[in-house]
C-alpha cells in the first residue's frame, strides 16, 4: 500500500467516524457478549484457501447463499457493494465473504465470476458439503434443499453476520436493510 | 322505563367517555424491549420428551412503544432461538425502524419459519385505544 494510499485511508475513516452517530447504537441485531467466529477451511474464489481468521484486523460481513439464487442473494450482495461505495476508502477494511450452500454447482470460479459482477474483492467459499454443512451448524444457518421442476434451489438463511476486528460475531443484520445501515454500523465498528 | 333509559344512555355516554379519554391520551414509551428467555435446563426437558415452545411462531411489535426483539439464552447449551445461534448467557438485541412483516428462517419451529409483524406507531385514538387494550390482554397472558 502507498503512502498516499494509506493517508486517504486514514481521511476516510476520519470522515467515516466523524459521520457515525454519537448513540453509537448498531442498526443490527446485537450480541453480548459477542463470540469468536468459529474458524473454518474452504476452498476460496481467489484460488487460495479461504479462512475466516484470515481477516482478524478487518470487519468482515459474512453471508451464506448460492449464485444461482434469484431472490436473495442478488440482493444482499448488491446491497454489499454500494455499501462499500459509500464507504470510500475505508472499504478497504471491510471483507466481503459469501459462502455457497450449493456445492455442486458453485465450483471456486463459478464464485469469482458471480461474485466479481458485484465487486472484485468479494471473496467466496465453498467445499464439500460435509465441509459446508459444518460451518453452517457452527454459525446457526439453515439451508433446505427445495426441486423445482428439473431444477432445484436453496431455502436458505438470509441474514449477515458483522465480524469485528478482533474475530467477534458482534451482529447480525437480517435480510433487507439499506446501504445506508450498513454504512452505518460499519463505521462505528471501524472506528473501534 | 324513561328513567331506565336515561341510566343506560348515562352509562353509554360514561363509557364512551372513557374510552376517549384512553385514545386521546398518548402513550408513554416505556421499556421498548420484547423479552424471551430460554431457561436453564430446557435443553434436557426437551431430550426427555417435553415440547417446550418458548419463541411463539409470529410476534408483533409496535414502532415507537415496543419495538426491540431481546433473546436470551439461559441454559448450559448453545440453541437456535429465533433466527440466530446463541451461545450460553448470550443475549441478542434487534431493533426496528421500520413498520413492516419480517420473515426469519426458524428450524425451532414446524413451519420453518418466524414472523415479527411490527406495526406502525399508533396515530389515532382508535389505534391508541387498540394498542392498550392489546397490551392488557398480553400483560394478562
Amino acid at each position: 500500500m502507498s503512502t498516499f494510499t494509506r493517508i486517504a485511508a486514514a481521511w476516510a475513516l476520519v470522515l467515516v467516524t466523524l459521520a457515525a452517530p454519537a448513540s453509537e447504537a448498531l442498526k443490527a441485531g446485537v450480541f453480548d457478549p459477542p463470540r469468536s467466529a468459529p474458524d473454518f477451511s474452504l476452498a476460496g474464489s481467489n484460488g487460495h484457501e479461504l479462512k475466516i481468521s484470515q481477516y482478524r484486523g478487518k470487519i468482515v460481513l459474512l453471508a451464506f447463499g448460492f449464485t444461482s439464487c434469484t431472490e436473495v442473494c442478488p440482493i444482499t450482495l448488491n446491497t454489499f457493494a454500494v455499501t462499500r461505495r459509500k464507504l470510500g476508502v475505508a472499504a478497504a477494511d471491510v471483507q466481503v465473504v459469501y459462502v455457497t450452500v450449493d456445492p455442486a454447482r458453485d465450483v471456486p470460479a463459478r464464485l469469482a465470476k458471480y461474485l466479481g459482477s458485484f465487486d472484485p474483492t468479494f471473496i467466496g467459499g465453498t467445499g464439500t458439503e460435509a465441509q459446508l454443512a459444518a460451518v453452517r451448524k457452527n454459525y446457526g444457518v439453515s439451508a433446505e434443499k427445495k426441486v423445482v421442476g428439473n431444477d432445484y434451489a436453496y431455502a436458505h438463511s438470509s441474514f449477515t453476520y458483522l465480524i469485528d476486528r478482533n474475530g467477534r460475531i458482534r451482529a447480525l443484520m437480517p435480510y433487507g436493510h439499506s446501504p445506508d445501515d450498513y454504512a452505518h454500523d460499519l463505521a462505528i465498528l471501524l472506528k473501534e | 322505563m324513561r328513567v331506565r333509559s336515561l341510566t343506560l344512555l348515562g352509562i353509554t355516554a360514561g363509557i364512551a367517555v372513557v374510552l376517549t379519554c384512553i385514545g386521546i391520551v398518548p402513550i408513554q414509551a416505556g421499556a421498548r424491549d420484547e423479552i424471551f428467555e430460554i431457561p436453564k435446563g430446557t435443553w434436557a426437558r426437551r431430550m426427555s420428551g417435553d415440547k417446550v415452545e418458548i419463541l411463539p411462531d409470529h410476534i408483533r411489535l409496535t414502532l415507537g412503544l415496543r419495538d426491540v426483539l431481546v433473546l436470551r439464552n439461559h441454559d448450559d447449551v448453545p440453541q437456535i432461538f429465533g433466527p440466530t445461534l446463541m451461545m450460553p448467557g448470550q443475549s441478542f438485541r434487534l431493533p426496528f425502524e421500520r413498520a413492516a412483516e419480517y420473515q426469519f428462517a426458524c428450524t425451532a419451529h414446524a413451519s420453518g419459519q418466524m414472523t415479527i409483524t411490527v406495526d406502525p406507531t399508533p396515530a389515532t385514538p382508535w389505534a391508541r385505544l387498540l394498542w392498550r387494550a392489546r397490551e392488557l390482554l398480553h400483560s394478562h397472558g
